[in-house]
């Protein structure tokens, strides 16, 4: 009598967990597509990769109040930025994409390009006044996809109090940049401190001497982008700046600067709150230094734009549009770039910025010019930034002269 | 899969068998007219044998078959950031493999991969078993020393990465603080942004992340050695190197052929460290198959060839998975 529940009791668990698996897997993969599209809608699903306050705060609370305008509440979920991409993709694959979604620029014309992303005209959105450099960052095929309220560039800080005691001016030319890194190089302190990591990092911070010296991401081996990176080979090779670039993060540059070991680098405005931390430390920002007086110095653009994802739902991605709108509005841009540190994307408040915050002054004029790193390339920009630090890393680790290790790299 | 079953039936034939015989000795008559009952109840038994394997095959189909198939389909398609949302991957053949291995990078980085897995293992069994050796014999701490030499093992990779980047810095590392304090240096030295030091340093925190696992193991293997052989063998005036060359080393060498396959494809796929140390550079100097695989996926958003290079990986792998299936079996005939 005892063998029949003895018998039974393996094949039912055996059965249950056989249906249970698959019941328990859809489960999750369904979860949030069965919002009906014919409601009123009252919730926004939004997702940033601003986890770090006071980011966070600052965004959050800016999208809670464009929420309360559009008359929705905002459910907001912050990723960490290197998963970023890999949680969209996967998004976009179960078709669960948020009504609103941020993206780094330099991806949005990748993500733009696979069709999850929905064209800003389709909502009326307005983009009059932005920078160029921030449109053509938001633009895939001629359409924008994406609005930045707020961006930013990099620049040359300077430590003003060791530069008055060698009696150096702030550099304005690769000549005067070279010799005012070698004059305040001694003991244990660098010249100069900038990353070449082999990141898109390095890449970034190479290419204001490249684009401001004519050079072209699309084909790198030309005399141009030669002469500049012959610039940065000579300032590793003469000791002015530390081989350890290779590997510094701009982090890591910035923590050199505040330890005195650098007396300048190449840096963004969101190191400003760390640097002002400490009281004792004077410092200016200038543009990063041109080759020849006269050159103008153009700036690569960063910072994120915002956009509307295709969810499918129409009457929710028209409240998304709203909150996206409102989020590039005048007011917004002057009160998100001031707390935030990076520059409005509107070149009419450039002036008012410029004259209430006189620190973003220097990164303020460069967003004017400053270009977008996928304005040419597009979805080709990954490709091609990899040949680019690949090549400065073969320079600089003297494996070949720079005119070589363009070649090489270009031909990978 | 099929091997298995088979062998679990013939395995569990015997014994089925001889149960049954017990069962009708006992009965004594009547073994005819249970002819048809004990049919049925073998054929449920054999129905049960195959669900109890059921969530086992599930597991390993879903887990482990699902990725492997996925990712050689996808090493031969154009799989872009686009396919996620349209489901579109282009058929592409070979192209894939093409590209990667054709790729002057790849050559680099088949020989950086080779040199990472050759220098890391033999530091790590060498020092290892040196250890294990050391903490066979009985002395004070003996035992809190070595649950210590466990540390690297139970850091996240990511800490360790970061504290050796830090240790190995050129500038401020505490390494290069340490030499120069004794005079031994005048300049810093580049352990991390040198073409030619780059590689072995990361080498280095590799075999420091290593020694526990090879420690750990090649202890157990130590102490299944009966003591009785070594003192058999030093009546014979086998001790010291003897008692090792000619005992330890017969004894231990299925626990050694263990851990170094095993170390092996732990190994060949080192992600990371080199990722959180170098991030494969200077200039690719310490570029690995595993890193370029993850860079073409997860920067370049080239899946498909990300997929081919890590297929390129896993057939390595399997190499050194069927040389270690071989050398376990062999053991067991021993």
């Amino acid at each position: 009598m005892k063998s029949t529940p003895r018998t039974t009791r393996p094949l039912s668990l055996a059965v249950a967990s056989l249906v249970g698996i698959p019941l328990f897997i859809s489960g999750c993969g369904s979860a949030g597509t069965s919002a009906s599209s014919t409601d009123s809608v009252k919730e926004i699903s939004v997702v940033d990769y601003y986890n770090n306050e006071p980011d966070k705060s600052f965004i959050g609370d800016a999208l809670t109040a464009c929420g309360t305008k559009a008359g929705v509440t905002i459910k907001r979920e912050t990723v960490p930025g290197k998963s970023l991409i890999s949680k969209v993709l996967q998004q976009s694959s179960s078709k669960t994409l948020p009504d609103v979604l941020m993206l780094d620029n330099p991806d949005l014309q990748q993500i733009a390009a696979t069709g999850a992303l929905a064209p800003l005209a389709d909502f009326e959105i307005s983009t009059d006044n932005f920078a160029e450099g921030v449109l053509s960052a938001g633009t895939y095929k001629d359409k924008v996809y994406g609005l930045a309220p707020t961006v930013n560039t990099i620049a040359l800080f300077y430590n003003k109090d060791i530069l008055a005691k060698a009696g150096i001016m702030p550099p304005t030319t690769w000549d005067e940049l070279k010799a005012a890194a070698a004059t305040l190089t001694s003991g244990d302190q660098y010249g100069l401190a900038f990353n070449a990591n082999p990141t898109y990092e390095g890449t970034w911070q190479f290419l204001p001497v490249m684009w401001s010296n004519g050079g072209d991401e699309k084909k790198i081996d030309t005399k141009e982008t030669e002469e500049a990176l012959q610039l940065w080979t000579d300032l590793v090779k003469s000791g002015s700046v530390s081989s350890s670039a290779l590997n510094w993060t701009q982090a890591d540059v910035k923590d050199q600067f505040l330890a005195g070991k650098a007396a300048m680098m190449v840096n963004g405005p969101w190191q400003i709150p760390s640097l002002d931390k400490q009281p004792a430390l004077q410092y200016g920002v200038v543009k990063i230094p041109v080759r020849q007086a006269g050159q103008t110095s153009v700036a690569p653009l960063g910072g994120e734009v915002w956009t509307v994802p295709q969810t499918g739902n129409k009457a929710r991605q028209a409240k998304a549009a709203e909150v996206v709108s409102c989020l590039n509005n005048d007011e917004n841009q002057l009160a998100m770039a001031k707390v935030r540190n990076t520059i409005p994307s509107k070149t009419t408040l450039a002036e008012t910025f410029a004259a209430e915050n006189p620190k973003l002054a220097t990164f303020t004029e460069l967003i004017k010019a400053a270009r977008a790193r996928t304005g040419q390339l597009g979805e080709e920009w990954p490709g091609q930034a990899t040949k680019i630090y690949t090549a400065i890393q073969t320079a600089l680790t003297g494996n070949a002269s720079p005119a070589d290790a363009l070649k090489q790299a270009q031909g990978q | 899969m099929s091997l298995k079953t088979d062998l679990s039936h013939t395995a569990a034939g015997p014994a089925r068998g001889k149960g049954s015989r017990k069962h009708g000795r006992a009965n004594g008559s009547g073994a005819e007219s249970q002819g048809p009952k004990r049919h049925t109840r073998r054929r449920r038994e054999r129905i049960f044998q195959w669900l109890f394997l059921v969530p086992a095959v599930v597991y390993m189909a879903l887990f482990f078959g699902y990725p492997v198939v996925k990712n050689l389909v996808m090493s031969f398609q154009d799989y872009t950031t686009a396919t996620f949302f349209t489901g579109e991957a282009p058929w592409v053949g070979f192209a894939n493999y093409v590209t990667v291995l054709s790729s002057s990078l790849f050559s680099t980085s088949l020989l950086n991969t080779a040199m990472f897995t050759l220098g890391s293992i033999l530091g790590q069994f060498l020092i290892g078993l040196a250890l294990a050796i050391f903490f066979q014999r009985n002395f004070p701490l003996n035992g809190i020393l070595r649950s210590l030499l466990l540390l690297p093992w139970l850091l996240p990779l990511i800490v360790s990465s970061a504290v050796w980047r830090w240790i190995l810095d050129k500038d401020s590392g505490a390494l290069n603080r340490f030499l120069g304090d004794l005079g031994i240096i005048d300049t810093g030295i580049p352990w991390l942004t040198s073409t030619s030091l780059a590689l072995i340093a990361v080498i280095g925190v590799n075999i420091w992340i290593g020694i526990p696992f090879n420690l750990t193991i090649l202890y157990g293997g130590l102490q299944e050695i009966p003591d009785e052989l070594y003192e058999a063998g030093s009546l014979d005036g086998a001790t010291g190197w003897k008692a090792f060359r000619h005992i330890t080393w017969p004894m231990l060498r299925p626990v050694v052929s263990v851990v170094l396959v095993l170390g092996v494809v732990y190994t060949v796929k080192v992600l990371d460290i080199i990722l959180g140390l170098t991030n494969g550079g200077p200039a690719n100097s310490t570029q690995t198959i595993a890193t370029q695989s993850y860079n073409l996926s997860f920067h370049e958003f080239q899946f498909g060839e990300g997929a081919a290079l890590g297929n390129v990986l896993v057939i390595i792998s399997l190499v050194f998975a069927v040389l270690y299936l071989r050398a376990s079996r062999r053991a067991v005939d021993e």
